[in-house]
């Protein structure tokens, strides 16, 4: 067993990214996920990686679609408005089929709002947020060892669909620190595997095959038939996520269930300690905790309404972005209620607990 | 048979879809015709712009990205950071660079990224139908400036090789123009030598190239190039900002 260490989430997650065999990153420093860009300046550098930080996040993610373009791992992290900056580059990733691993440490918002954990982006990062038919591969962490652990998972699933992926985590997640136990550091015969994996498609032209030399990144077709043909691929592509990669956690799930909370990131969190404290007085509520929050694990809300449950309630830290997937899960069989709390402010067990045995 | 004149292997034997009389071709054939001679192009990957020339990424023979509006520099960085052993170039318009991607091309120089970047400035937006651009003369009439520009209300051109020029990481920066046989024969050797220079690793290397575009200035090819000469060259003159090659080339 590796041993365990204590760390922030920032540094838990660029640290598991360079053993997933990230080396390169770009991006522009913003609170709350300045310690993850510090990081990676510092340990980058001394593991043969590359560490630019750009003039912008519009550029840092537009250095990400040059790098992913020829085959390589690559990473970029930002918090809520550097991640508005980062849409239109994640528009044109998705739209030519490139991997990239996306962080966004969510703050309050909209505009600047502050620097406390917030999940405001929850719609931006699972409807869109960039132009066009495009979908985002979204995970969804609560601890910072899931924090750390989806870094792989992120680099895995964007090189198996050749999708960009974000990691939606926030400012709690970011700063607090727990302890992580690491995977090992991919090995030199890994490395080179990563590395080789795209050659069929990625730009890098190659001395020894002459005739590689006209291989093409881009997301333009012209022509509306190409094009049409060429969304309908990635629609396929799109299913295809939808059919395999679906996550979620259940949490204290039985047929005793009177209630079933849903909540993704620090909401669940916080939701599992007010369904532990009902759970010691005799009150047994279960919970979904979407992983991936697209795709969406409708099924796993839809499955664990068995007869006793008499409401589900959503919890977020936000106006009620994800309340409306939960619904159309429950597709008006019970009642869906919701708590929320914004501008940075996370609720406390009691409040959720209220909720929950509010009649 | 002796074969004098042929398409450079660093084209794609595809048409053309500039306008006739569009320099953009030009530009195109004397960085292929470069590439060539330099054997260059199986370790070249370029970056296309969104503009008229948008379609470049079918058009050179190595492989190619094609990039946001604006962000040929940033994909271009990424891309050489990532296969520090290729050769890296970009291919901007004015909009393109000197408009909606400032940022990018001033800090990817300022950076001196190991790339060429070739500058197709034309006073206008050619693509989207005659707009004025960052580079547009003061007093020229387009189709967002019907009045003419009033430097008064909406600035001067900007002059993107003394823009850079004060930047210090720089290796080459020079202005070319493609306005007369002469001049294009004077810009290959140029192009030729920012190129050379790629290859060599030396640093940031820049190239513009004063252009035409008959069809939005509604003027014949040959009348656009004699206008060209007239009213473009005054304001951005044909020669060499920087070449860290020789002494005093600062
Ligand atoms: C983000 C964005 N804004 C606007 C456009 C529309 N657009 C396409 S090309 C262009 C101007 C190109 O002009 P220039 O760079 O001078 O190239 P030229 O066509 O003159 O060669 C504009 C505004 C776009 N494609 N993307
Ligand atoms: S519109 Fe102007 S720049 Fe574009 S191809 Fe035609 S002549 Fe060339
Ligand atoms: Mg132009």
């Amino acid at each position: 067993m590796a041993e365990k260490v204590l760390m922030k989430g920032n540094e838990a997650v660029a640290e598991a990214a360079i053993r997933a065999g990230c080396r390169l990153y770009f991006a522009y420093p913003i609170t709350p996920q300045s310690e993850l860009i510090e990081y990676m300046a510092k340990i980058l550098p001394k593991v043969e990686g590359i560490f630019v930080q750009a003039e912008s996040e519009v550029a840092a993610i537009n250095m990400v679609y040059g790098a992913s373009g020829t085959g390589r791992r690559v990473m970029t992290s930002s918090s809520s408005p550097g991640i508005s900056l980062k849409m239109e580059g994640i528009s044109y990733l998705a739209g030519a089929n490139l991997p990239a691993v996306i962080i966004n440490v969510q703050r309050g918002g909209p505009g600047l709002g502050d620097i406390q954990p917030a999940q405001g982006d929850y719609f931006q990062a699972t409807k869109g947020g960039g132009h066009g038919d495009y979908r985002l591969i979204v995970l969804a962490p609560s601890t910072v060892q899931e924090f750390a652990d989806m870094a792989d998972l992120a680099f895995d699933l964007g090189d198996k669909y050749r999708n960009p992926v974000m990691i939606l985590s926030d400012g709690l997640l970011g700063q607090m620190m727990e302890p992580v136990e690491f995977k090992p550091y991919k090995t030199e015969d890994e490395l080179k595997q990563l590395d080789e994996q795209h050659f069929d498609w990625c730009m890098y032209p190659n001395e020894d095959e002459p005739n590689h030399h006209h291989h093409e990144i881009n997301s333009l077709e012209i022509d509306p038939l190409v094009l049409e043909q060429h969304v309908i691929k990635l629609g396929k592509k799109y299913d295809l996520i939808e059919k395999n990669e679906k996550r979620f956690e259940e949490y204290n799930i039985s047929d005793e269930n009177d209630v079933v909370v849903v909540a993704f990131g620090t909401a669940a969190r916080i939701a599992k300690s007010a369904i532990d404290e009902l759970q010691d007085a005799g009150k047994s509520v279960g919970m979904i905790r979407p992983i991936t929050v697209w795709p969406y694990p409708y099924e796993a809300i839809k499955n664990v309404l068995h007869d006793r449950v008499k409401k589900v309630v959503v919890c977020e830290l936000n106006l009620g972005q994800m309340v409306e997937d939960v619904k159309l899960a429950v597709n008006g069989k019970i009642p869906v209620e919701f708590l929320g709390k914004v501008g940075g402010i996370l609720f406390t067990p009691d409040e959720i607990k209220t909720k929950i045995l509010d009649k | 048979m002796e074969i004098i004149a042929q398409r450079p292997k660093s084209l794609t034997d595809l048409q053309f879809t500039y306008c006739p009389g569009c320099t953009h071709g030009i530009s195109h054939r004397l960085i292929a015709e470069s590439m060539d001679e330099l054997g260059m192009r199986n370790k070249m990957m370029g970056v296309a712009p969104v503009g008229c020339s948008v379609f470049a990424y079918k058009f050179f023979d190595c492989d190619m990205a094609e990039a946001a509006h604006g962000r040929a520099p940033a994909v271009a960085t990424g891309m050489k950071r990532a296969r520090p052993d290729m050769h890296v170039f970009t291919y901007q318009g004015d909009g393109d660079l000197a408009a909606i991607g400032t940022a990018e091309i001033i800090h990817a120089a300022n950076r001196g990224e190991h790339i060429s970047v070739f500058f197709v400035n034309n006073a206008i937006y050619g693509m989207t139908g005659g707009q004025m651009a960052p580079t547009t003369l003061p007093g020229m009439k387009t189709s967002t400036s019907p009045y003419g520009r009033d430097e008064k209300d909406i600035g001067y051109p900007i002059q993107a090789c003394e823009l850079l020029n004060s930047l210090r990481a720089p290796y080459f920066i020079e202005r070319v123009s493609l306005l007369s046989p002469q001049d294009i024969i004077k810009a290959k050797k140029v192009v030729k030598k920012a190129l050379q220079f790629n290859k060599e690793e030396r640093g940031f290397t820049f190239v513009e190239f004063v252009s035409t575009c008959p069809t939005n200035w509604g003027m014949e090819p040959v009348k656009a190039m004699e206008w060209a000469k007239e009213n473009m060259l005054p304001f951005f003159p044909v020669r060499n900002f920087r070449d860290r090659s020789v002494e005093g080339g600062e």
